[in-house]
């Protein structure tokens, strides 16, 4: 089980929900970023060898290996292409956002 | 133990009795002999904490609030330009709601320099979110060092506490103090839970942003859990009394006021020469009376507007002017008489600023032109006649 | 083991922020709390990474974390540090992450006091070369010749007229246990200088330079490029600082050109080739001094 933080169900806080300090459960997400791309990168499986560059340089950590392929969470990418760039076998391409 | 100890002292031996777990604080006279007390203490056994040599009072602050969020008991101590180095760090504080205890020894503020007693330094930071206390003398500053943790400390409050000792005049100035035993101390302050801290089992993301839409729902539980102070300080100075048989009156000092005509409000060392005069002045046949702000946060309100209800003029006597003004206690103590609907005359009274003595014959006339009627609004003690006419 | 891909936690502790796409500064606190750990407590002051990571209720990160002031880095990490020690917490990092303003302007008096006391602390300096969050303003770690907000580049003054202030060699000069200089372009080398100070007692202090595609004018797909090149042209280097001596990590027979280094980036682009010679002949002299002094 990978630890990460996570997106909850949307609710609103109330009174009663803020805390009374500054301080809350680590890791509580309530909004994703994929409405920040206008590209995106999409993983050739065939080509992709599984050596983890594109995983290790993702500033968003949004990159794992499952099966030896790159794998991408899209709620989170924000398309910034690194991986592509990084990417010797050239196993990521950057597609336009429909 | 009856100990012959300054306020300095007295304080640093509270401390001792609160056994906080980290001390972190930079040098400023006249604050420094708490921290060499307490470096003392460390080094020879007697207090078993962290002390920590910080580089400045800004980082005194910052890492007494990083021991507070790693879920331990933190001091420092500070005074006049430090506080006010620090006072980023006030608010960031209060915001958290690390209930850290501050000494700061009430010193004027620069310029011109000047290293004496008076109450600026603290006044100006009233909108801080700290509770402050004003001690009188010695022995109330020792109760106060133990008293400030419980309060501080307490689950509703969870609000970071300055006791104030007026520089010099008490910071170091020799008394007889009772100094409780350590098995007193731990029989009245519990040990520090919180659930306000980092904590390795139960991850937290602490101090952090908050946009328009729950900022000031923050900051409204930040003002109740203040008020909320209130009864907590009844409770801790009933705890107290029970265990080290000394009783404390609450945010107020009232004295002789019940049936007064004329009734003087301060805060601070200077209270007891007041209360001298205002015993002489009865002898004399006027109606005078006291009354000692031990609190200014939370600010007793409710209490001094009932303890002055039979007052036909009030002088409020302090060390501090907001320039452009009036003193701040006036303002404060302005505001509690009007919500209050109390009409009687209140005059201000601003003396000992840099440490500028307040005489005997000084309060004696500060007594008569609130009974004559003669005083200004605003008066500065010690200011020539042809200035204040 | 050395750290690589392979061997890092596959945790994701930084997650979800706010950051611009293509951040150097989010690359760098992600991949130090995947070598550090869920035991890492991470001290972030006001900047960019507090303010793309905190804001309540999105609060991206699974490890315990705070923002201090923007001052007080290092001693909220002195106080966290002493805190958990004495509540008898054994197995924890007390990791600070400030930018180039936090570390080398407001922040460098309580860093210098951390490192002082020797605190047990590790302070990442994530160093992207101007006030980022506030919009591009110059800081004492802006470079020679940089246009920022508040070192525009026109008819008079061709951007910032001084050079970048060495924080590695002012914490060096303290006699730190642990200093270094990295980039996250080569992350193994980082990482492996996180995985080192790890296990180091007392205060460690890395040094990362961390590009912000929105402020050196490059393309979000350039962050890792950039923060090579700034090595391979010799504008910064890889080094340590050990048991009292500096070490060259990387020492190239040949470095790739300046020009095309700074031509690349919007914020060089009025530079004159006079301007160029300047910032050449300055990398010139440091490594003449490093290849005679260092290790």
């Amino acid at each position: 089980m990978i630890i990460k933080p996570t997106v909850r169900e949307k609710k609103i806080f109330s009174f009663q929900d803020v805390p009374e300090d500054t301080s809350f459960e680590a890791g509580y997400l309530v909004s994703v970023n994929s409405g920040w791309r206008s590209i995106r990168p999409v993983v050739n499986a065939g080509t992709c060898i599984g050596c983890m560059q594109c995983y290790l340089y993702c500033p968003d950590g949004v990159i794992s290996i499952q099966n030896g392929k790159a794998v991408i969470d899209y709620d989170f990418c924000k398309g910034c292409g690194i991986c592509s760039k990084i990417c010797k076998p050239g196993a990521i391409g950057m597609e336009r956002e429909r | 133990m009856e100990k012959f100890l300054s306020g300095d002292e007295a304080f640093a031996e509270g401390i001792r009795l609160a056994c906080p777990d980290v001390i972190s604080a930079y040098p400023i006279t006249p604050q420094t002999i708490v921290v060499e007390k307490l470096s003392e203490m460390v080094e020879d056994g007697s207090l078993d904490a962290e002390f920590i040599h910080v580089e400045s009072e800004h980082s005194a602050l910052s890492c007494a609030m990083g021991a507070s969020a790693a879920g331990v008991r933190a001091f420092t101590a500070t005074s006049s330009q430090g506080l006010l180095y620090m006072a980023e760090c006030l608010y960031y504080a209060s915001g958290g709601r690390f209930p850290i205890v501050m000494m700061n020894a009430n010193r004027s503020t620069a310029l011109p320099w000047n290293i004496y007693g008076d109450q600026r330094d603290s006044l100006s930071q009233l909108d801080s979110g700290w509770i402050q206390a004003y001690a009188e003398n010695a022995q109330e500053s020792l109760d106060l060092a133990l008293m400030s943790y419980y309060i501080a400390e307490h689950k509703t409050v969870s609000t970071p506490f300055m006791v104030n000792l007026d520089g010099f005049i008490l910071t170091h100035t020799y008394e007889q103090v009772d100094v409780p035993t350590p098995e007193q101390a731990g029989k009245f302050l519990p040990p520090y839970e919180t659930e306000n801290k980092l904590d390795p089992e139960n991850p937290k993301n602490m101090a952090f942003s908050a946009g328009p839409d729950t900022n000031y729902i923050f900051k409204y539980k930040e003002h109740a859990a203040m008020f909320r102070a209130i009864p907590v300080i009844e409770e801790a100075e009933r705890r107290f009394a029970e265990i080290f048989g000394r009783q404390y009156s609450g945010l107020i000092d009232a004295y002789l006021t019940e049936d007064a005509d004329y009734i003087l409000i301060t805060l601070g060392s200077i209270a007891g020469l007041c209360r001298e005069i205002a015993g002489q002045l009865r002898e004399n046949g006027v109606k005078a009376g006291v009354l000692r702000i031990r609190y200014m946060r939370p600010f007793p309100a409710e209490a001094l507007a009932k303890a002055v209800s039979s007052a036909k003029a009030l002088a409020v006597l302090e060390k501090d002017i907001s320039f452009g003004n009036e003193g701040t206690v006036f303002t404060n103590v302005n505001s509690a008489l009007h919500g209050a609907g109390m009409t009687a005359p209140a005059y201000n009274f601003i003396g000992g600023l840099g440490g500028r003595n307040i005489s005997h014959q000084d309060i004696i006339r500060i007594f008569e032109t609130i009974q004559s009627g003669t005083a200004k609004r605003v008066n500065f003690i010690g200011i020539g006649e042809e200035e204040n006419s | 083991m050395s750290v690589s891909a392979k061997t890092l936690d596959q945790n994701e502790y930084f997650y979800g922020h706010k950051a611009c796409a293509g951040c150097g500064g989010s690359l760098a606190v992600r991949n130090v709390l995947k070598v550090l750990g869920k035991n890492a407590v991470a001290v972030l002051p006001a900047g960019c990474m507090s303010a793309v990571g905190f804001n309540f209720p999105q609060l991206c990160f699974a490890n315990n974390a705070i923002i201090s002031t923007f001052a007080g880095t290092a001693s909220m990490l002195t106080g966290i540090e002493a805190g958990f020690r004495r509540r008898g917490i054994k197995d924890f990092t007390a990791v600070g992450f400030a930018g180039d303003g936090g570390t080398a302007d407001i922040g460098i008096q309580a860093l210098s006091g951390a490192i002082d006391r020797n605190d047990n602390i590790i302070y990442i300096c994530y160093d992207n070369e101007a006030y980022m969050n506030t919009g591009i303003q110059k800081s004492g770690l802006t470079p020679f010749g940089a246009k920022t907000t508040t070192t525009p580049a026109g008819q008079n003054i061709h951007g910032n007229i001084r050079p970048k202030k060495n924080m590695f060699e002012i914490v060096a000069a303290h006699d730190i246990p642990y200093a270094a200089t990295a980039t996250v372009g080569y992350m193994n080398d980082f990482l492996n200088k996180v995985e080192k100070a790890s296990k180091i007692q007392g205060t460690k202090y890395i040094h990362v330079i961390a590009p912000c595609p929105t402020g050196w004018g490059i393309p979000v797909s350039d962050t890792v490029d950039a923060a090579r090149e700034i090595v391979d042209c010799g504008l910064w280097y890889l080094a340590e600082y050990e048991n009292h001596e500096f070490k060259i990590n990387r020492d190239p027979k040949t470095f790739t050109s300046v020009e095309d280094y700074l031509r690349k980036q919007a914020r060089f682009r009025h530079l004159s080739e006079q301007d160029i010679k300047i910032i050449t002949d300055s990398r010139d002299k440091k490594w003449e001094f490093i290849r005679k002094n260092w290790n």
